[in-house]
């Protein structure tokens, strides 16, 4: 009985093996020449680690953006919020307790993941526009209270006198910022490969489920509410963790961790680069701040002026974002024979 | 025992009103095992919200839902999913952008409590996979398995959602406009598809077409603005003047 039942599955597995293998080790090399990259733009770019290592920290916050906004298809303007959370959570830690970066890391990770959980409870209720005012009135009131508590905070003056271990004891954050960026590098890895298996897990299918349909998914019995806490949470988890990175490498967190311009920045990235795929998160953010930081040096007013053309551009002609390109080319072509 | 008294759903005086509008007055209505029961009437009547009322999406205003002896009704939609209660949309209700094996593997993961595990593959659970694929051939559906389903007829995703829906083993199945918008021409897939439907399994239909509801029912019962006008057997139905004046004549005309 049990072995007549496996059978069609173990069928299917066998002739679909090969191809998927390959499709395996592709995916496997286009990781490896990220991380290639990663490693390369250290050797390349010296004196530009510190912009370098702002891109990895954005990415991380964009990635835990797409869980929420991607997958789960839940829309939000105050990813700050969690962000600053990991940030002052990892930065008072590190003044007021111990200095170690991953003990701070843990922290700031945990902070990130309690406040999207405590905020989850009641935005994952909300929808649409009441949603969004929801969210950004979030980031909103958590900059308020760091602001007023600026005997501990430091206020709008940002929190200062962060002076991070050696991580190990070993490696010390050097005024180069080359330790920073390695250290950031490795953590957006783990982070990047984490997010891989959660959203290729049936907890992964579940959050695209919820996207795609909502009412199906109460009515095949998932409590669709509690999931998207969970979901949320998971995100703040990870915005936390970009937040954390964040105080210890550049060793100071200002009210700006919870702006609404970060907010509104990391969804457009994520936009630009292509929802609920992750590698649109690293093109997204990549493009974004490259441009970005190209265009105000040539430009410091006008700046904005290419970005908004660029957005403009892509989501217009490539909503899908960048990721869409290669099937939007595809299709140009062959429409072109 | 008593337990073979309460098997199944049994509704007592059951109340909707949405503000003044009342649209579900004082149902009375049981669903044994194996039960084929259809429920007609006009658009607006009532039928839907009846379904939603039973499934938990929308919470009654008055009466009970009993599942074998236990009141149901304060549960939420997902708990009595769980509890053994499943419906079908009268619009179907799908994950549009997912292929027919995705969109069938979703419910038996929940099902199976796997839908929280986080760190394997969401299609490497081997007994998970077997039962994708069975449900995938008992209506017909291996040949798309790969396809997403907006890319199907409206009759194939019509007996996706039916696969979709009895891979939840449900014991109370309804059915709202099973065929409602299948081309002429398919409409015997789904006619096909619900008569071989687990013999045991207590099904509500709501339907349109009297040829399907004729087929499938043992039992009628006619809802006209959130009341029961009468209920009986297909023949006793079909005689009822009351009733052909006020529906099926009228569909008759049109
Ligand atoms: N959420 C709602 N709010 C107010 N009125 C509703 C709502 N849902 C349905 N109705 C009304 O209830 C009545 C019954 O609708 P419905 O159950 O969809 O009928 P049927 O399925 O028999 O066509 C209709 O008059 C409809 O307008
Ligand atoms: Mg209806």
């Amino acid at each position: 009985m049990q072995e007549t039942q496996i059978k069609p599955a173990e069928n299917l597995a066998q002739t679909a093996a090969p191809a998927r293998s390959r499709k395996f080790l592709i995916k496997l090399l286009i990781d490896l020449a990220l991380i290639g990259v990663g490693i390369a733009a250290y050797f390349i770019f010296p004196d530009n680690l510190g912009f370098i290592t702002r891109i990895l920290i954005m990415i991380i916050l964009v990635l835990s953006l797409d869980l929420v906004l991607g997958y789960a298809g839940v829309a939000t303007l105050g990813h700050a919020a969690l962000f600053g959370a990991g940030a002052y959570g990892a930065g008072l830690f590190a003044v007021y307790f111990s200095a170690d970066p991953l003990l701070g890391l843990l922290v700031g990770a945990i902070v990130g993941a309690i406040i999207a959980f405590i905020s989850g409870l009641f935005l994952m209720r909300a929808h649409g526009l009441t949603l969004l005012m929801l969210t950004i009135a979030v980031a909103q009131i958590l900059q308020e209270i760091i602001n007023k508590e600026r005997a501990i905070t430091g206020g709008s003056d940002g929190l200062l006198g962060i002076d991070m271990d050696p991580i190990f004891g070993i490696y010390a954050f050097d005024f180069f910022g080359k330790t920073g960026y390695l250290y950031a590098l490795t953590v957006l890895v783990i982070v990047f490969f984490a997010l891989k298996i959660l959203v290729a897990s049936p907890f992964g299918a579940m959050a695209k489920g919820i996207h795609e349909s909502a009412p199906r998914m109460r009515a095949i019995g998932t409590p669709v509410y509690w999931r998207l806490v969970g979901i949320y949470t998971i995100s703040g988890f990870i915005a936390g963790i970009a937040g954390a990175v964040s105080a210890q490498v550049t060793e100071l967190v200002s009210l700006e961790a919870f702006g609404f311009a970060l907010s509104a920045e990391a969804m457009v990235m994520l936009i630009l680069g292509g929802l609920g795929r992750l590698y649109g998160a690293i093109i997204g953010t990549v493009i974004f701040m490259v441009v970005h930081h190209t265009a105000a040096s040539i430009d410091p007013f006008n700046w904005l002026f290419v970005i908004g053309t660029m957005v403009l551009i892509v989501v217009y002609f490539v909503p899908e974002g960048f990721m869409g390109l290669p099937v939007k080319l595809r299709r140009w072509l062959r429409w072109q024979k | 025992m008593s337990v073979g008294m309460n098997v199944g759903m049994e509704v007592k005086n059951l109340q909707m009103h949405f503000g003044g509008i009342v649209v579900a007055d004082d149902i009375n209505l049981t669903l044994k095992p194996g039960d084929r029961k259809a429920l007609i009437g006009p658009n607006g009547a009532g039928k839907t919200t009846f379904a939603n009322l039973l499934t938990g999406n929308l919470t009654p205003t008055g009466g009970s839902i009993h599942l074998d002896g236990q009141n149901i009704a304060h549960l939420r939609e997902s708990q009595r999913v769980k509890a053994g209660v499943a419906k079908t949309f009268q619009i179907t209700t799908l994950f549009k952008k997912m292929s027919v094996r995705e969109n069938i593997r979703l419910p038996i993961l929940e099902r199976t409590g796997l839908g929280t595990k986080m760190f394997k593959k969401a299609e490497a659970y081997p007994e998970v996979e077997a039962e994708v694929e069975q449900m995938m051939t008992q209506f017909n559906l291996r040949a798309h398995a790969d396809i997403e389903v907006h890319e199907l007829a409206y009759g194939q995703q019509r007996l996706v959602e039916l696969a979709l829906t009895l891979a939840l083993k449900p014991r109370i199945l309804i059915l709202d406009e099973p065929s409602a918008g299948v081309a002429a021409s398919d409409s015997h897939m789904i006619t096909d598809a619900i008569e071989r439907l687990p013999k045991d399994l207590s099904v509500l239909i709501i339907e349109h077409d009297m040829k399907l509801v004729f087929k499938v029912a043992n039992k009628i019962i006619v809802l006209v603005n959130g009341a029961i006008l009468c209920e009986g057997t297909p023949a006793e139905i079909g005689k009822n003047q009351q009733v052909r004046d006020l529906y099926l004549g009228a569909r008759h005309d049109t």
